[in-house]
């Protein structure tokens, strides 16, 4: 399905919001990933999706009459729209961090897409700008979960872990999308998404009021200070 | 300089001479992000197409584009463009033979879908910037700054930088 109106400020906040937390949370990887390489790939990411998330926040102030720094850092932990699956706090536990990042690149690539046919030419020409860098998210979020396969306690690990953020992962698209990302998994052949009720935006993990607290600091602190 | 003599290829050198803040071996125009240039009496409209969203380095890219203009006399209006966003095909040839000198191993032609797949970079060829042998294999996808993976070269054995395609 393809979405030819400009999309909402609420889904551009949605976008937005996702990119911002899940690009912290990567950055939770900085300096104790397993090795350099994975050190130097999460903070990468990191920087790519909070590029992003800044970009779509862009969009949102020009409609909603303010900044984007105002909307990334000024509201209250109940007024961001971020999915639960980018608020939790998988630090430490690679084979969950590696499904989610598998999870969440997949689901947002079907979003994205949709975008990418919006009839408004800034946005579609955003959304093609990070299909192509998000390829490489994609390329590395299938390398990893294929090179957890390979191993049997590996792949019990990754499947579980896949098991367990679905529910999470749904809650990134809505109901027309959510067939796209199921047929997705056939990327994953020893992976089957489990009949779940998915975890619908609005609520949040109870992750997120530390997560924000901590994000929002330099902002508070001093109120008015740049990005 | 007076106002008279300021036109659109004076202002094209001016932002030739931008050395890029991350690489500065190749400028902003070597490098394509500088779409269009419109000069109407002082008054000089440059339309910017960012790289890398994440790169730390575009606001200063557009400062330095806007204090070039000023240099020559003009008065600028630096304007993102993200309608038809930039892509690596857009580094100049020229821009490519200095990334090369540099150690950089130049970006390889976009695929026709515009989304690079793990085989592409896997096939290659992609060259060593140092030796020049097309022995050389994806070691990280992932580099010091958005716009860089790192390859190694089975011939010389070093690891470089390659500018990713996107």
């Amino acid at each position: 399905m393809s979405s030819p109106a400009p999309p909402s400020v609420d889904l551009l906040l949605e976008l937005a919001d996702d990119e911002l937390v899940l690009g912290w949370r990567d950055s939770e990887w900085t300096g104790i990933a397993p090795f350099l390489e994975e050190d130097v790939a999460f903070s990468s990411i990191a920087q790519t999706e909070i590029g992003h998330a800044r970009a779509f926040y862009e969009l949102a102030a020009v409609e909603l009459g303010t900044t984007a720094d105002a909307l990334a850092f000024d509201r209250s932990p109940e007024e961001y729209r971020s999915a639960q699956l980018v608020e939790l706090r998988l630090v430490r536990d690679w084979g969950l961090t590696i499904a989610r990042h598998w999870l969440y690149e997949t689901a947002d690539a079907i979003r994205i897409a949709e975008l990418a046919g919006s009839s408004s030419e800034d946005v579609a020409g955003l959304a093609r700008k990070i299909q192509s860098e998000e390829a490489y998210h994609r390329m590395h979020a299938q390398m990893w979960a294929d090179r957890l396969a390979e191993s049997d306690e590996g792949r019990s690990r990754i499947v579980a872990a896949l098991a367990e953020l679905w529910p999470y992962a749904l809650g990134l698209l809505d109901g027309s999308q959510r067939d796209r990302f199921a047929e997705e998994t056939a990327r994953l052949p020893f992976f089957t998404p489990p009949d779940a009720e998915p975890v619908e935006r609005g609520g949040h993990a109870p992750d997120w009021s530390p997560l924000w607290d901590e994000m929002t600091t330099v902002r508070r602190s001093a109120p008015g200070s740049a990005w | 300089m007076s106002v008279a003599t300021l036109t659109e290829e004076r202002v094209w050198e001016a932002l030739a001479e931008i050395p890029d803040p991350e690489i500065p071996v190749i400028s902003l125009v070597d490098l394509g992000v500088v779409r269009g240039v419109a000069v109407e009496g002082d008054r000089v409209r440059v339309e910017f197409t960012p790289t890398f969203l994440g790169c730390p380095a575009l606001e200063l890219m557009q400062r330095l584009m806007a204090e070039a203009v000023r240099e020559v006399g003009g008065e600028p209006e630096v304007v993102v463009r993200s309608d038809d966003p930039w892509t690596s095909d857009r580094i100049t040839p020229e821009g490519r033979e200095k990334l090369r000198e540099a150690g950089f191993a130049p970006p390889g032609p976009r695929p026709a879908s515009g989304l690079v797949q793990l085989v592409d970079l896997q096939r290659g060829p992609f060259r060593c910037p140092y030796c020049g042998s097309t022995e050389t294999r994806l070691d990280n996808l992932f580099g010091p700054t958005p716009c860089r993976s790192i390859r190694y070269c089975e011939s010389c054995r070093q690891p470089f930088e390659q500018f990713k395609t996107v």
